[in-house]
């Protein structure tokens, strides 16, 4: 689980996607709150705008990744029992996965 | 999983209490940690009242007096006196020090005295600190070098190479910072801790010194550097007011700039 070039690279794409997740999420929030989206119909045309579509993939992909990286160094930090490490850092990587997948794919469903 | 409840022997008792005697005026009360190996006793918290009038400022000054007037079993490491030798590490007032260097005056109300924490003690206040001499160890601490300088010459350095290494060579070892990591705690056997990094990164830093590279590629490894998350509790305890945190930081800014 744990190679030894694993150290830098984790600690960067995390740090990297921090940063990413700035402006993504000042973005979305603000467009939810700018009353962008204020009805069923209104979210519908917001999302099928391309820019707006493809900020969101972005911000669902970085969020997950982001989200699962954390959580493996909490795990890593305080889980002791190498065979439960192991599954839970397994459990939460297919858990992103699965979230990250439906997250992406239900926002191209209603832009597509 | 992440253990919560101390081991049953870890449970501290109320010990015993030495009043003062005398009619002193200036006095204060001292609390200190005792545990023996030679007994299968729980350890303790004994007081001492100690007369100020009659003791040095520091409180390595009141253990002192403690340990030669009131009770000689207490057992504690001490050296210099002079903040140098770093032995006598331990956890004052909430806060891991050195005794020698912790003012009496600077603790309100009663001082209480613990070893370093999260360590496995040896007796009192004296923690085992062989695990952590063994990570010291790993680092190679000392010059390493390919080439011979000139015969008979030093290996010169520039007062700016020089100064690369101010703030981490008066470290004095005595293992305040690792001890006061809750990563280190965590997981003291994998992570080196910020003493031992921040030796690592005087070797680094050290212009005479040609095996960076090496030394950079041994610390990239997950538990050994990055468990480190910039907690700052190492630089906020250092009784020599070193920066252990920043040292780690320039080890992650290295190895950055590597790969």
């Amino acid at each position: 689980m744990q190679s030894k070039s694993h150290g830098v690279a984790h600690w960067k794409l995390q740090r990297i996607s921090a940063i990413a997740m700035i402006p993504l999420v000042i973005w979305f929030v603000s467009s939810l709150t700018l009353s962008l989206i204020n009805s069923y119909d209104q979210s519908v045309a917001w999302l099928q705008n391309p820019l707006n579509a493809t900020g969101l993939v972005l911000l669902f992909g970085t969020l997950y990744f982001h989200a699962a990286s954390g959580l493996q160094v909490v795990i890593e930090d305080y889980v002791h029992n190498e065979g439960l490490k192991i599954m839970s850092l397994i459990l939460i990587k297919l858990l992103s996965i699965l979230l990250g997948v439906l997250s992406i794919l239900c926002v191209l469903k209603i832009y597509l | 999983m992440a253990e919560f409840a101390l081991p049953k022997h870890s449970k501290i008792v109320k010990g015993i209490d030495y009043p003062l005697n005398n009619e002193a005026e200036n006095t204060k009360k001292i609390n200190v940690y005792r545990w023996s190996p030679d007994d299968d006793e729980n350890p303790r918290i004994d007081s001492y009242t100690i007369d100020l009038d009659q003791c040095g400022p520091m409180v390595l000054d009141a253990l002192i007096k403690i340990k030669q007037e009131i009770d000689s079993s207490l057992t504690f490491r001490r050296s210099c006196r002079e903040g140098i030798c770093g032995s006598c590490s331990m956890n004052i007032d909430g806060t891991n020090t050195l005794a020698c260097l912790k003012s009496i005056d600077d603790v309100k109300g009663d001082i209480n005295i613990y070893p370093l924490p999260h360590m496995e003690v040896i007796k009192d206040l004296v923690p085992d600190l062989s695990k952590a001499y063994e990570q010291l160890t790993s680092v190679k601490p000392w010059l390493q070098s390919k080439s011979d300088p000139e015969k008979g010459k030093s290996r010169k350095q520039s007062p700016k190479e020089r100064e690369k290494i101010d703030g981490l060579w008066e470290c004095v070892l005595c293992f305040s910072c690792s001890t006061s990591c809750p990563s280190y705690w965590w997981n003291g056997d994998k992570y080196l801790g910020p003493a031992v990094l921040l030796q690592a990164y005087r070797w680094i830093a050290d212009s005479r010194d040609e095996n960076t590279e090496q030394r950079l590629e041994e610390l990239e490894d997950s538990f050994k550097l990055y468990r480190c998350h910039t907690i700052m509790n190492c630089t906020k305890t250092c009784p020599k007011g070193l920066n252990p945190a920043k040292a780690i930081g320039e080890i992650k800014k290295l190895q950055l700039e590597r790969k």
